[in-house]
């Protein structure tokens, strides 16, 4: 009774959500959508009774991606309205629903068949963190360890783009120099 | 209705997959695309999550982990691309994007 009541509440809220997201003009009311839809899909995490994965969804997705999100924006202009394509909205539904109903499908199928059987069963009386870390440290120690390389990577590769001349400030340069500035950049891109 | 089963959450999953589509099909800003590949990335993580309770199994949680730390890695990066795009040309719309000249 009280898990219908909060899955079709939080179902709600995030479908609202994500909606906003997609549909609004303005870049920061997609971001504010986007992290309240997060922390709304962690709530299905925790009623599955997945409560490490809420719990991750809540620290990575709502703490650092959203912060990076926000802190990348700073470098954008995001006061001005966003630009929509306006293409042909029957091609566009068309392919929605089409998308849609392969999802479906590509769920569907292996339990039509009927034979999902358990590679790595829940232990009882076991917490879920408990459970995911003994599988997570046995059977997929090397997709745990090469996912660790991979975020290395790219921390050094955000560093490395993003910090390019950040020392220089626009709003410590006069108008002229700013000028100049811009003819060396634009001389950069052509060449 | 009140019994909330596997197809519930599967169906969920289907309706925040399309709704990121549609973001990805209608947007031209490659920031709000981007927030619309959040957008698909969280749904399947919904679905990978309900198959794991469902069946018991917790294969689903562990590819459900895998999905986040690449989303992570890939925010990363894309942002700092973006950046860099911005510097150069002032505009992080896709039209700008239509030339790859170097």
């Amino acid at each position: 009774m009280f898990e219908a009541i909060a899955f079709y509440l939080f179902a709600f809220l995030t479908t609202l959500m994500f909606f906003i997201t997609v549909t609004t003009s303005q870049a920061l009311y997609a971001l504010t959508a986007l992290a309240a839809g997060m922390i709304f899909i962690s709530a299905f995490f925790f009623i599955l009774g997945a409560d490490f994965l809420g719990a991750i969804q809540i620290v990575v997705y709502s703490g650092a991606v959203m912060a990076l999100y926000a802190f990348g924006m700073m470098f954008f202009d995001t006061t001005r309205a966003v630009k929509e394509k306006n293409g042909n909205k029957y091609i566009v539904a068309g392919m929605s629903i089409v998308a849609a109903i392969l999802v479906v499908i590509i769920f569907a199928a292996p339990m039509v068949s009927d034979n999902i059987t358990a590679l790595y069963p829940m232990t009882e009386g076991v917490g879920n963190t408990q459970d995911v870390g003994m599988v997570l440290f046995t059977k997929y120690l090397i997709p745990f360890e090469l996912a660790a390389v991979m975020l290395l990577v790219a921390m050094i590769a955000g560093i490395v783009l993003a910090g390019k001349k950040m020392d220089l400030s626009l709003t410590l340069y006069s108008t002229a120099e700013i000028k100049d500035m811009k003819i060396d950049q634009d001389k950069k891109v052509l060449s | 209705m009140m019994e909330i089963g596997l197809n519930h959450y599967l169906v969920l999953s289907t309706i925040l997959f399309s709704i990121g589509l549609i973001g990805v099909m209608r947007r031209k800003n490659l920031l709000l695309l981007f927030f619309a590949t959040e957008i698909l990335l969280n749904s399947v993580n919904i679905a990978f999550a309900a198959i794991s309770h469902y069946y018991g199994d917790l294969t689903g949680q562990m590819f459900a982990f895998f999905v986040i730390a690449i989303a992570a890695s890939e925010v990363a990066v894309g942002l700092g691309l973006l950046i860099v795009w911005h510097k150069r040309h002032g505009s992080i719309d896709l039209d700008s994007l239509a030339t790859m000249k170097g």
